[in-house]
């Protein structure tokens, strides 16, 4: 029988960190991530778990010690957000390049400046070309799970690459929902009870050198194997989720078509707002409007072929993007979106609105306006700003 | 590029042996030359331990001279020894 409990998106995330119990946890905390690595730190203090906490003085020092420990063997998990994440960025290309299956939450938030703490997805969206995998979640169940999830997927010896879930700041991090606890005992035997490391810096019997200068002659043969792994993934991702759903019933995908059948106008969205849409979808639909809503759970690898099948019959799409690529054709989820639908035969009338930066509320009211912008396309500019003062 | 190995032949994140930067001539950076004066040196071994590197060869734990391979002429060795009046190391142009 599973077990219901109210968890707020930190406590969900900070309790799969128990039950995954990894070796090596070294992190920096920071709002509104900070609880998820506060907890951890209590569950570590009162002996709940093995792992050996590694309290470091920056993000920077947090991820390069995650590198150290996972190049090592261990089985290596930290937790940050925006700004903390921004002071990974120059280490988190060189898990991946390593090919180092780091798991990391990431509690969506704004970059600076101005400062600020509340929901975007500017931080993650920046981190998209450093070969991590992706995973946002609209909930703190999908949080939890994906966490869980993310552990098998990047040890995975045809993926080894550094996996981020995603919650959204505030909206997810810091609200109570009702979620479904595994036991203990599923989660160990989930994800296997140790990683399966190919080489260890620590092993005398086999030393070897890990992230060695490459120049002009092997880089360029260093970094594809990146690309073909990560493309790789989405089977991996796929056959997680099948083994999830027939251990413990909640069906996952790369994407999450909600009503999309015979749907005319589609929004595409990632994290929390998937929730908002679903029930303006609901209330579109008992209206006589056929509308749908096609939820991006993984960004990366990004499900090109599969978006632009959901898609294909749409009549008109619009993406919601919570952050901005600042002169480019939209947001980021924007423009790959729409080049998946370049080759489609028939091409949906697809727009762009931006929403949402900095914690900018988004509710059912917009969400409707997107809708109604739906069925009158013609007249929308390609890109707009949803929700902001003209 | 010919002959060298492709992606698919590549061991998986850039992980090689270990110790390979022995086989690294690092010596042909060097501008400035070490010589050593064995009728000076008093084997304190100053020189071994302050070498950035692993240039200065030590045989039955005394100095025997420079390994030229991998020495970068850094010079730390001559600043380093402390033999007076005229030091056991010292640095002069490379060619």
């Amino acid at each position: 029988m599973a077990k219901v409990v109210a968890r707020t998106g930190n406590e969900a995330m900070a309790e799969a960190m128990r039950q995954i119990n990894p070796d090596v946890v070294a992190a920096y905390p920071i709002t509104p991530a900070t609880e998820i690595v506060m907890i951890f730190a209590k569950y570590v203090a009162d002996g709940l778990v093995d792992t050996n906490y590694v309290a470091v003085e920056s993000e920077h020092s947090a991820m390069s010690a995650c590198v150290g420990a996972a190049a090592a063997g261990a089985r290596v998990m930290t937790g940050t957000s925006s700004q903390g994440l921004a002071l990974m960025y120059e280490i988190l290309p060189i898990a991946a390049a390593l090919r180092l299956p780091i798991v990391l939450s990431d509690v969506n938030r704004a970059l600076s400046g101005p400062i600020n703490i509340h929901c975007d997805h500017s931080d993650t969206m920046a981190a998209r070309d450093f070969g991590w995998l992706q995973i946002f979640s609209e909930n703190s169940q999908e949080a939890y799970d994906g966490l869980i999830q993310a552990v098998r997927i990047a040890e995975d010896p045809r993926v080894h690459l550094p996996a981020m879930v995603t919650t959204d700041g505030f909206i997810i991090s810091h609200c109570l929902d009702k979620i479904e606890l595994l036991e203990d005992s599923e989660v160990k035997e989930f994800i296997g009870p140790e990683r399966k490391a190919p080489n260890s810096l620590l092993n005398l019997e086999k030393p070897v050198s890990i992230g060695l200068l490459d120049l002009q002659d092997y880089y360029f043969e260093h970094r594809l194997p990146v690309a073909e792994a990560m493309r790789g993934a989405k089977k991996v991702i796929l056959e997680v989720a099948d083994e999830f759903a027939k251990k413990f019933g909640r069906k996952y995908g790369l994407c999450e078509a909600y009503k999309l059948e015979d749907a005319e106008h589609v929004v595409v969205a990632l994290g929390s707002t998937c929730g908002t849409a679903k029930v303006v979808v609901d209330e579109l639909r008992s209206k006589g409007v056929r509308a749908g809503l096609l939820k991006i759970r993984v960004f990366r690898p990004f499900p090109g072929e599969e978006i632009a099948a959901a898609l294909a019959k749409a009549k008109t799409v619009a993406v919601l993007d919570r952050s901005d690529s600042w002169s480019a054709q939209g947001g980021q989820v924007f423009t790959e979106v729409r080049s998946v639908m370049f080759d489609l035969p028939v091409k949906p009338k697809i727009i762009n609105f931006i929403y949402g930066l900095g914690g900018r509320e988004i509710d059912q009211g917009q969400i409707r306006q997107v809708y109604d912008c739906l069925q009158k396309v013609e007249k929308q500019p390609l890109v707009q700003y949803l929700g902001v003062r003209e | 590029m010919n002959g060298k190995p492709g992606w698919r032949e590549l061991a998986e994140g850039d992980v090689v042996p270990a110790g390979t930067a022995e086989q690294f001539e690092t010596g042909d950076w060097r501008t400035e030359r070490p010589t050593w004066h064995p009728e000076r040196c008093i084997q304190c071994l100053l020189c071994w331990i302050s070498c950035p590197d692993s240039a200065i060869v030590v045989k039955d734990q005394k100095m025997t001279g420079f390994n030229y391979h991998h020495c970068k002429g850094c010079g730390i060795c001559a600043k380093e020894c402390p033999v007076k009046p005229e030091k056991a190391i010292t640095m002069g142009p490379e060619r």
